[in-house]
């Protein structure tokens, strides 16, 4: 295990709430419904985020919190029992219910766990109702997925443990796709994604399921499903042409496939994504960048960088580190990568203004005011909403890096 | 609790955060969880701001609440105002923080910093966004003069006539409805009857510009919701008096020129004539000329023209902020010939207002900040036309009714590169061209009416949007509001709604009066249909024929 020398700090935190994993989680699962407890913050920060789609039905909503239910005047069960109902009864269609957890439900200790299950007693089978927190004060932006996620596992169905490969973190659908059709290729199967794209169809569980993991934030739920029996198979995200032929490999030798067969599965894969890489190699080798914490996608968009991309890492920033989850990737980082857990937003700043990155990964709040600086910046949030894994994505993934670049290039006004 | 799919106003603290960031020289320390720095986007995104708001948040975390989160909030403070050197500081709670009461305004009161620190009480559970920029206006403007307000009953010094008369512009803020072309659009109109601008404020105002407020001759309250607290305090401590009137809409400019001429004692008369001279559309070299200072809105003519008369008598829902929406009724019915089946505000300060206009108008007003609330009215009044918020666009879509924004929450289309305000003369323009822009075009219009079998040119399709929607879906969601329909958006068969309003109860439509229906012009058939079965349930028939239809048009008309 590398002997890591971290930057940890505290104090202001640029960063979403876990509350936020709704806006991409509510595409993903088409029947789901997520209606967070809290505050007009809640609601605010949700439709900000995602109301400049124009719904015809939302699929998240705000339960807002009263007076009257922090006085105690209200009881919390039975008005949350009210708000459901009429949800419920205005969205028949709705096949599961998240109840999410904000800060203000936490803070006044409002038990959605009992809610759920009691909700449960009256809706289910119609409706299954889920409860998870996606609250600031314990939950960092795609952290909010791995609480969701980990409440869908005590319910996933008890395989009859046989071997199977659990595909775990949201993926673009065409991602899944293309992964799908490697891993029939290999013969290994069968293969499950999780979370599926109908909250309705659970992939078993059970002693033969073996973990892949292709989101890195998902420390919670890999540490449940290993509760139920499964095997993680450790391994670096598949983010570039080596994170997917490691992550792929990963797998294969899990299932014996023979390296001739696996080389000949992926060859062609590994070949065109090459060609498409190149472009953008050229555009970013030698380039510096200083990624900003925010999804914990950034130690293996930085191990990309580096190794496949040839830029210089000036720090690399990420809200938490799982050293189960991160160790294969912290591994393949160039020796002495300056990397640092947690924020000061303002000291974080000054040491990028000093740096002069030539490209600078940050959430939405930062980008436009460092642009206005005269640096070249990266939203990161971006990263979390693109198909970027796999090996037809491998180029796309680097254009992302490399658009900003470019633009400034073309522009002359 | 109260359920809520969007909501029409932020926390109040995010309308702190909207005076703060309109200002120079002013920091906020909001005590905050880790995640409502959010609000920030709404600045640099929304509002594509090219600075950081300046906001310091806590962001305390679940670790922190087992400790000493007071200590977190004196750090804040004393690190922002070491950091940034703000001329004033406001300290406040987000919802989170009031929750666990650590008092932080009293806390940095405390703390001995060398400027004027403003502790902002405002409660999120009962509040919202508008009340709380108009609050923190307010405190900030009296922390600042509370100590130079005249002594009671002093009268302002008589203004010589030789001197132009100044006024303060008072409400506009960042994250406001058009305010940044407002205020350019205001200032024309004020230069071309003689009046200097003293102080805008909030926007771009520092708090030694507040300071200079008592220096007008009156203030101009542009946004009641966000100044009209204000103003009322200075009208009282420094005698000045307040400009209402709005100027959005022909008509209303003219008001609100007229009201200045009175409050100012200056002539304006010049002004008016001119407005009405000439509203013509400027198509020849000399008006294109004086086009450039043009003291007069196209509004006037475009409407009149005979293009616009198939607007006449068009109906409209109209929901906003209270300012936006009275003004928009007034355009609406007065200056484009609609006819106004709805109005509501989520401004419940100004409810008294909204409610006497919709009496006017033989309706019931709609005040109420509940989405699905707001959603009922319009899908129960069948409008041609809703002009709402951001949230509007959602119902629409849904019902599948042409919508124009006119009013706060907006998104970031509604923050446009190009000049568009919404007052004054060139906004009457602006609201012309917007309003009318999503309706059917008249010939598109007819010839749909007439023939309903063109392969392309289908129900409900408008050619000049160049969208090809998906028919099926507008088509039922306006005939039929209130059954179950498919979301374009996603798999149709997915998206099962429930009634909106009930059925009335025990009447059928016979297959003819059914065919017949079908060939009412698409936007109208949801008001016809609804008047043909009160007509029936009226009269006990029981099966509608197309006889029954055409008796409850003649009855009741279009």
């Amino acid at each position: 295990m590398t002997d890591l020398s971290v930057l940890k700090e505290r104090g202001q935190r640029e960063v979403f709430c876990g509350l936020t994993g709704i806006v991409w989680l509510h595409r993903k699962m088409q029947d789901a419904f997520f209606l967070v407890v809290g505050s007009r913050t809640c609601a605010h920060l949700v439709q900000s985020a995602a109301g400049v789609m124009i719904f015809a039905e939302p699929r998240f909503g705000t339960a807002i919190l009263g007076e009257r239910d922090l006085a105690g005047l209200a009881d919390a069960n039975e008005e949350l029992d009210r708000v459901v109902d009429q949800l419920l009864e205005r969205r028949p269609d709705i096949g599961t219910l998240f109840l999410v957890g904000s800060c203000p439900s936490e803070v006044i200790k409002l038990d959605l766990a009992k809610a759920s299950e009691r909700l449960n007693q009256r809706f289910f089978p119609k409706v299954r109702i889920l409860n998870y927190s996606g609250s600031g004060i314990e939950t960092t932006f795609t952290q909010g997925e791995d609480a969701c996620l980990g409440s869908m596992v005590p319910v996933l169905p008890r395989s009859h443990d046989e071997p199977s490969l659990m595909i775990v973190g949201s993926l673009a659908d065409v991602v899944e796709d293309q992964f799908q059709r490697i891993f029939d290729k290999l013969g290994i199967g069968p293969v499950y994604f999780f979370p599926p794209r109908r909250a309705a169809n659970l992939p078993p569980i059970g002693k033969g399921t073996k973990l892949l993991l292709a989101q890195p934030f998902l420390s919670d739920t890999v540490r449940s499903l290993i509760a139920r029996g499964a095997t993680l198979l450790p391994s670096p995200y598949p983010l570039g042409i080596e994170g997917t032929t490691t992550w792929l490999k990963t797998a294969a030798d899990a299932w014996n496939v023979s390296n001739e067969q696996f080389k000949q599965a992926i060859a062609p894969s590994v070949n065109r994504s090459a060609i498409a890489l190149d472009r953008y190699r050229q555009a970013l080798a030698g380039r510096k960048a200083f990624l900003f914490p925010d999804s914990q996608l950034e130690i293996p968009l930085a191990r990309f960088l580096s190794r496949e991309c040839g830029m210089e890492l000036v720090e690399v920033g990420t809200p938490y580190i799982d050293r189960l989850l991160m160790d294969q990737e912290i591994n393949l980082l160039p020796v002495g990568t300056a990397l640092s857990e947690g924020q000061d937003v303002e000291k974080q700043l000054d040491r990028c203004r000093a740096a002069k990155p030539d490209i600078t990964v940050c959430g939405l709040g930062l980008a436009n005011p460092l642009e206005a600086e005269g640096m070249a910046t990266k939203w990161s949030i971006e990263l979390v909403f693109s198909p970027i894994q796999g090996y037809d994505q491998a180029a796309d993934l680097a254009e992302l890096f490399a658009r900003p670049l470019e633009r400034r290039r073309r522009l002359t006004v | 609790m109260e359920l809520t799919l969007w909501t029409y106003e932020g926390p109040p603290h995010v309308g702190a955060m909207r005076v703060a960031t309109a200002m120079e020289g002013v920091h906020y320390v909001l005590h905050a969880p880790q995640g409502d720095t959010y609000a920030d986007l709404l600045f640099t995104m929304i509002e594509r701001r090219d600075r950081r708001p300046p906001v310091t948040y806590t962001t305390f975390q679940a670790r922190d609440l087992g400790g000493d989160t007071a200590e977190m909030v004196k750090t804040s403070v004393r690190d922002a105002y070491e950091r940034f050197k703000p001329q004033v500081m406001l300290v406040g709670e987000s919802c989170t923080a009031e929750l666990i009461q650590d008092q932080p305004g009293s806390l940095a009161k405390s703390m001995g910093l060398p400027i004027p620190v403003v502790s902002l009480e405002l409660p999120a559970y009962s509040k919202k966004e508008n009340w709380g920029a108009s609050e923190t206006l307010y405190h900030l403007v009296r922390t600042l003069l509370l100590p130079v307000v005249l002594p009671p009953n002093t009268k302002r010094p008589q203004r010589d006539s030789h001197i132009r008369p100044k006024a303060n512009i008072i409400g506009p803020t960042a994250l406001g409805f058009r305010c940044r072309d407002d205020i350019r659009e205001v200032v024309k109109l004020l230069a071309e009857i003689g009046v200097d601008v003293n102080v805008i404020a909030p926007m771009g105002a520092t708090p030694a510009d507040l300071m200079r407020i008592p220096d007008a001759d009156f203030n101009i309250c542009l946004y009641p919701e966000i100044a009209l607290t204000t103003c009322t305090w200075l009208s009282r401590n420094f005698a000045q008096p307040i400009i209402k009137t709005v100027p959005i809409g022909v008509g209303a400019t003219r008001d609100f020129i007229a009201e200045i001429g009175k409050v100012a004692e200056i002539d304006v008369s010049h002004a008016l004539a001119r407005s009405q001279s000439d509203t013509l559309g400027n198509w020849d070299a000399a008006r294109i000329s004086s086009s450039a200072e043009a003291h007069a809105s196209r509004l006037p003519w475009y409407s009149r023209s005979v293009d616009s008369t198939y607007l006449t008598g068009k109906r409209v829902f109209i929901f906003g902020d209270a300012t936006h929406a009275l003004a928009a009724a007034r355009i609406a019915t007065e200056e484009l010939g609609f006819t106004l089946v709805g109005i509501g505000t989520y401004s419940r300060e100004f409810a008294r207002e909204v409610r006497e206009l919709a009496k006017k108008h033989g309706i019931e007003a709609v005040i109420s900040d509940d989405y699905l609330a707001v959603e009922a009215k319009v899908a129960e009044a069948a409008p041609e036309l809703v002009l709402g918020t951001q949230m509007e666009r959602h119902i629409a879509k849904r019902l599948g009714i042409p919508c124009a924004v006119i009013s706060a929450p907006i998104h970031v289309q509604d923050v446009p590169a190009r000049y568009s305000p919404q007052m004054g003369w060139e906004g009457a323009n602006v609201i012309f061209d917007s309003w009318v822009h999503p309706l059917m075009m008249g010939l598109e219009e007819h010839l749909i009416g007439m023939f309903k079998e063109d392969f392309e040119f289908a129900e409900g399709h408008m050619s000049h949007l160049h969208t090809a929607t998906a028919q099926e879906t507008r088509r039922e969601a306006t005939s039929e509001p209130m059954v179950s329909i498919g979301n374009s958006a996603s798999h149709s068969d997915q998206v099962v709604l429930t009634p909106l309003t009930q059925e009335v109860a025990g009447i059928t439509w016979s297959l003819d009066g059914e065919a017949e229906l079908k060939k009412i012009p698409f936007f109208v058939r949801g008001k016809i249909k609804r008047n043909t079965e009160k007509f029936a349930s009226d009269r006990g028939i029981t099966s509608i024929t197309s006889d029954t239809l055409y008796e409850a048009k003649a009855a009741i008309g279009q």
